[in-house]
């Protein structure tokens, strides 16, 4: 090898590297073990410590007394206490019965967005101002507004629903707009060879959108859907502000006739019940779709893009 | 029920015109891809076309089977005008089997409903003869116990030869095959140009876009060479490959030689 001249594409005068951390090793093995153990018992100190001190005490009587948690739980109709555990029946119900409505919608409206032509121009235009407002107005707002203005129309047959209906609906609404961009987001993810593959065996364009193009739009957003389901389930709090008798109004109720408000925490509780499974149960989806993503792709095709 | 291809033999000398086509020019925006091309491919016949990155041989095989609309010029399919105002693109493209480069097999489904999708739904086979035709096919190409599998548990080689079967299984009258082997690990090229000559072999018309100079002499009758967009130079293998007339052509072969690829 001559001296680095000119030409040379390699440069051998290369200053010393240096393949070290200047910091100091990481823990491992039996002081690692030793360094959490300690750091465990310093935060659960802590904890007992913020528990035991003199201002604790009224945040347990306050928040925590399980007594009225119960109280709250079962409801006490001599005093007027609605059953927060009824309510979160509501809560529930109204959540599934929502999104069971929102996945149907919401694939019509990201189906529209996704139209060509001139013909469907307008359509267009109105699920895209539609998405926008859904997403862009807090649901609370439109709650209100749904659920106070419209009864003040004196419509008939609208303006006598009953609030659940209303909020039904306003969920819906809100949530439909959501779900309708995570489909959109899920479609366009699904790359053109695929349709293109699916085309040139003659399959028409519906069939290659209902057999090739959402089943593996439908996988690339799980995820993103069932964290949208969680976020609906706890917006059917909001249903409260309409006076219906779900899980925070009657914790609330509770509050305010008691002087307790272990009813709210009892309320939490029941929502972490359901939203901390399925948070968990999304996460699990999301890994073990990534392993297969890591583990399968042999194929060195699979990558490859479309010239 | 061991072919592979379900062509009839016709005679040599007056073999039926599959696809033929007629000035065919295509642009995007400003680039004209394809200027003029008139190629002729009979029953039985296998073209490859051979040239650069870029000189049109992909789209010209898009265009076939009018995944690219074109913008000049005449297709036909055994004797229809594909330009007609009548022509059903999925009727069309029923009748021309297309493998790409990238396989493209179906992720979601299983090998086997990858090459049973099509028949079912656009045939209407029932689920029963469908599979079993499929699982023959599959029989027949060594693949029979991966029926179940994933397309991502199967190497490229693999996959490549399923993407085959697949088109196969709408018991086409012409393949149009776009650089199916550019993807693939080197070792597993020759698997997959084993069936396609094993496809020849049987009787299939097939047209290749290829890089694989010495499959394209061995196993081409005809051989295409484009440069922008044109059809520089076509005819028998030992005729372009040993004294094209053309010196493009020669320049083309001659770094194809360079880079060791003939």
């Amino acid at each position: 090898m001559p001296p680095t001249s000119a030409g040379a594409l390699i440069d051998r005068d290369e200053p010393p590297i240096s393949l070290y951390s200047s910091s100091r090793p990481r823990l491992r093995g039996r002081a690692g073990t030793i360094a959490s153990t300690v750091s465990t018992i310093v935060v659960i100190g802590l904890i007992i410590a913020l528990l035991a001190s003199p201002s604790a005490a009224a945040f347990r009587k306050g928040f925590l007394d399980v007594h009225q948690m119960w109280i709250a739980f079962k409801g006490d109709p001599q005093k007027g206490i609605l059953s927060v555990g009824k309510g979160f029946l509501l809560n529930l119900w109204l959540s599934i019965v929502c999104e069971i409505i929102v996945l149907i919608l919401a694939l019509g409206i990201a189906a529209l967005r996704m139209t060509r032509g001139p013909v469907l121009m307008p359509f267009r235009g109105v699920a895209i101002a539609y998405t926008d407002f859904g997403r862009g107005v807090p649901v609370i707002l439109v709650m209100l507004w749904i659920g106070f203005g419209v009864p003040s129309l004196n419509i008939p047959g609208i303006s006598t629903q009953s609030p659940v209906v209303y909020a039904g609906f306003v969920l819906v609404f809100s949530y439909t707009a959501y779900v309708s961009e995570v489909y959109r987001a899920g479609i366009l993810s699904v790359p053109t060879n695929q349709v293109q593959a699916a085309r040139s065996l003659g399959l028409s364009a519906g069939t290659t959108l209902r057999r090739v193009v959402l089943p593996q739009a439908i996988r690339n957003v799980l995820p993103a859907l069932l964290n949208d389901f969680a976020s609906l389930q706890k917006d059917t709090a909001i249903v409260s502000t309409l006076g219906v008798a779900e899980a925070v109004h009657a914790a609330q109720i509770a509050g305010g006739v008691e002087f307790n408000y272990s009813g709210f925490t009892i309320a939490s509780l029941l929502f972490l019940a359901v939203t901390v499974p399925l948070t968990r149960y999304t996460d699990r989806i999301m890994a073990k779709d990534r392993n297969r993503r890591l583990a399968g792709n042999g194929g060195a095709g699979a990558a490859t893009s479309s010239p | 029920m061991t072919a592979l291809s379900s062509n009839s033999g016709a005679t040599e000398a007056e073999a039926e015109v599959v696809l033929s086509l007629q000035g065919v020019h295509k642009r995007f925006g400003d680039l004209e891809v394809l200027k003029g091309i008139d190629l002729t491919v009979r029953s039985r016949e296998v073209v490859c076309l051979i040239g650069s990155s870029g000189s049109g041989k992909s789209t010209l095989l898009r265009t076939c089977n009018l995944l690219e609309p074109i913008d000049a010029g005449t297709i036909e399919l055994l004797g229809h005008d594909l330009g007609h105002e009548r022509i059903d693109p999925d009727a069309v493209r029923r009748h021309i089997g297309m493998v790409f480069q990238s396989y493209n097999l179906f992720p979601h489904l299983s090998v086997l409903d990858n090459v049973t999708l099509a028949p079912r739904r656009v045939l209407k086979r029932s689920k029963a003869a469908a599979e079993l035709e499929a699982t023959e096919l599959l029989a027949r190409i060594g693949l029979a116990e991966k029926a179940a599998d994933f397309p991502d548990r199967l190497s490229g080689g693999q996959q490549q030869r399923v993407a085959i079967v697949r088109a196969l299984a709408m018991g086409p009258s012409i393949l149009l095959l776009d650089e199916i082997t550019s993807a693939l690990d080197p070792e597993l090229v020759a698997e997959v140009l084993g069936l396609v000559e094993e496809l020849a072999q049987q009787g299939m018309t097939m047209v290749l876009a290829t890089h694989e100079m010495g499959f394209a002499k061995e196993v081409a009758d005809t051989v295409c060479f484009l440069e922008e967009g044109r059809i520089i130079e076509s005819g028998p293998p030992g005729k372009i490959f040993e004294d094209p007339d053309d010196p493009a052509t020669r320049r083309f072969l001659q770094r194809i030689i360079e880079a060791g690829r003939l």
